[in-house]
């Protein structure tokens, strides 16, 4: 039975869409052919990709004198790229955990994709500290093992280690959030497949799923349970990558405010780039009438209010430092602001503080183009505040001797352009194979929330049929064929 | 003599929703329903008792949080404690605020994974698993009914059935 909707709430789903329209519409970019765009923004990233594993080979076979860093700035861009991508990853498990527990309906279209997404940018994430150990063979030692030199263990005081806990948590429970998600559009597709290779290929991906009232009130039960607990989980791993830095004693680093404002830039970041990614699929796949105008706006919103939340943090900081009366803090963001670096930290101002207010205009947020820039503009803003966190904060430290500059060479930068390769490689052959709209969750929301249910209520009142009764064959005598197949 | 059972198709959820309780009041029991999306209100519809797979995750939880505490305490604090910084490990309780976060993150994962695969486990769902869906049309847009009949009272729920919107009704031999 559909819930009360108030009627001034926006349509989630345009166009008079039936239930089997919106298998066809979910199904069409996984059973058509890949067009043309797709082919060419496909072999752009393979190649990108491709050139960072390159790089990456070069690295690993070199040792990491190959990159830019020095004495002074052992962290640079690795750490940086690993921060970026980790906060990229935030906005996946906000839309589908915070939003499912607070019942918000919009989620529903995009939260397949962002949860895509974050375990993309996650695995992005996760190469960066691997290949900065130097020598990425042991990354084992991270784990809690005895190693061969007897019983010397990891150390639990570590910020460091606890990243390794974080990371790896928060990868494997938004897999699985995303994998139990998938499964009963997984079983749709296989439903629908021709082609006993698809046919076999989507039943195993299924795990047998039968759509029984039962499986589906554990399903939700283990959805609402999962977000329960990935909403702690999504606090937690930025606060987590926060106390790498916050934990240390470098001016402009040991901060009390960088947990929040860690988490507030990484969904940010994350809904710029669910925002970049969205707005080509919708059109790509034709998907218009489920990642509406309205989801880009609603996206856009939280873009503003995250990105003004970071404009407090930064305002906090530069008042903290002021007001600690700590000559080297205060030197730190007098530097960061008019040092060597003051082009990347005016940038970093500009595109996330500025950009994000132009959102408080309705017809801005609202057009896909301007949306779209602004989804760009916000994660090179989020790059450049990770590296003038860590390389503002590293290039003058309390030893004026040490002071140095940083200068990343062809190897970074190639590594960096690889994982953004990497990214989109994975991130176009999911919307090729993968349902990415959790249909399921959509036709669950369709008569409360599409056009076409809205309409008849709009006409009919409330307490409107939403539904038409189908035309029945006359009823056989069910006795006679009970006893007629029982005696056969 | 194999029993047998009736599948009845309906096409919108609202008319399942009126064919299930017409059949409860009557006192029919329903066998299973298939659904290409969760109905609200049908398990409690059809009588199905609530899941405790979120208690299972609790438990599960504190599992997590009791390995970390185990773990941790072995390993910093008994087999091998390390001097950091002139900071000795003497006890758990002086080391906890440090330990807290993986404390958390492995409470989480205990509490995540087994629940997950307790689900899966209880629902019987694996990735070589046949799908058991009678009909390939209820994971697009049908819903079916299932419902055991004998001969005295096949007409009777096929009535019930059919009064109540089912689009397609059909006698099946159960296996």
């Amino acid at each position: 039975m559909s819930h009360y909707e108030s009627p001034i709430r926006k349509p989630l789903v345009t166009g008079d869409k039936s239930y089997h329209d919106v298998t066809l519409d979910v199904v069409r970019p996984v059973e058509g052919k890949a067009n043309k765009s797709w082919w060419v923004v496909f072999s752009i990233a393979l190649i990108a990709f491709l050139w960072g594993l390159g790089c990456i080979v070069y690295t690993v076979s070199e040792g990491i004198g190959t990159w830019g860093l020095n004495k002074t700035i052992g962290w640079a861009w690795d750490i940086t790229n690993f921060v970026w991508w980790v906060g990229i990853g935030h906005a996946g498990t906000l839309i589908s955990a915070v939003l499912l527990l607070f019942r918000q309906k919009w989620r529903m279209a995009i939260n397949r994709s962002a949860e895509a997404m974050t375990i993309f940018s996650v695995i992005q994430a996760g190469l960066f500290p691997i290949i900065h150990m130097g020598r990425p063979w042991l990354a084992y030692w991270v784990l809690p093992i005895p190693n061969q030199f007897g019983s010397l263990w990891v150390n639990f005081n570590s910020p460091l280690l606890w990243d390794v806990f974080a990371i790896s948590t928060y990868l494997s429970v938004s897999l699985v959030f995303w994998w139990t998600g998938l499964l009963p559009d997984f079983a749709m597709i296989r439903d629908r497949a021709v082609k006993p290779f698809q046919k076999r290929i989507y039943g195993i991906l299924s795990f047998g799923w039968s759509g029984r009232a039962k499986d589906w009130q554990r399903f939700e039960e283990v959805s609402l349970v999962l977000a329960g607990l990935a909403t702690p989980l999504v606090l937690s791993v930025h606060t987590i990558v926060s106390f790498d830095f916050a934990t240390s004693v470098i001016p402009g680093w040991h901060t009390t405010i960088f947990p929040p404002y860690f988490v507030a830039g990484a969904v940010f970041s994350g809904f710029a780039m669910v925002n970049t990614l969205l707005i080509i699929m919708r059109k790509v796949s034709n998907l218009e009438n489920y990642i509406t105008i309205q989801h880009i706006e609603l996206m856009n919103i939280v873009i503003m209010i995250t990105g003004s939340i970071v404009g407090v943090a930064y305002i906090t900081e530069l008042f903290m430092a002021w007001y600690s009366g700590v000559e080297y803090e205060q030197y730190a963001f007098l530097n960061r602001a008019t040092g060597p670096y003051w082009w990347a930290y005016m940038l970093m101002m500009t595109c996330n503080v500025v950009s994000p207010q132009f959102m408080w205009f309705p017809k801005l947020r609202r057009s896909i183009m301007f949306s779209f820039f602004i989804s760009i503009v916000v994660n090179i803003g989020m790059w450049f505040e990770r590296f003038v966190i860590i390389v503002t904060s590293l290039h003058r430290d309390y030893m004026p001797s040490a002071w140095t500059m940083f200068s990343p060479t062809f190897v970074e930068i190639g590594i960096f352009v690889g994982t953004i390769g990497f990214f989109f490689v994975l991130f176009l052959l999911y919307a090729r194979t993968f349902p990415v709209i959790a249909q399921a969750e959509v036709k669950s929301i369709l008569k409360t929330s599409g056009e076409k249910y809205k309409k008849i209520r709009a006409e009919k009142g409330e307490d409107a049929n939403l539904y038409d009764m189908p035309e029945q064959q006359p009823l056989p005598n069910f006795t006679e064929q009970f006893n007629s197949k029982s005696n056969s | 003599m194999a029993s047998k059972v009736l599948h009845a198709i309906f096409t919108d959820d609202d008319i399942l929703m009126h064919a299930v309780k017409a059949l409860r009041e009557k006192k029919y029991s329903i066998d299973e329903v298939f659904c290409p999306f969760p109905v609200h209100g049908l398990d409690k519809a059809m009588g199905l008792p609530g899941t405790r797979l979120a208690i299972t995750s609790f438990l599960y939880g504190l599992v997590g949080l009791a390995v970390s505490t185990w773990m941790m305490n072995f390993i910093m604090i008994e087999d091998w404690p390390q001097d950091i910084g002139g900071k000795p490990s003497f006890s758990y309780l002086q080391n906890m605020p440090a330990f807290v976060p993986i404390m958390f993150e492995m409470t989480v994962f205990f509490a995540a994974h087994l629940m997950v695969i307790t689900f899966y486990l209880r629902s019987k769902l694996w990735p070589f698993k046949k799908a058991e869906n009678p009909d390939v049309r209820t994971t697009d847009d049908k819903f079916l009914m299932e419902v055991s009949v004998n001969e005295n009272n096949v007409q009777a729920i096929a009535e019930v059935l059919y009064e109540n919107g089912a689009s397609e009704i059909k006698l099946i031999d159960n296996k």
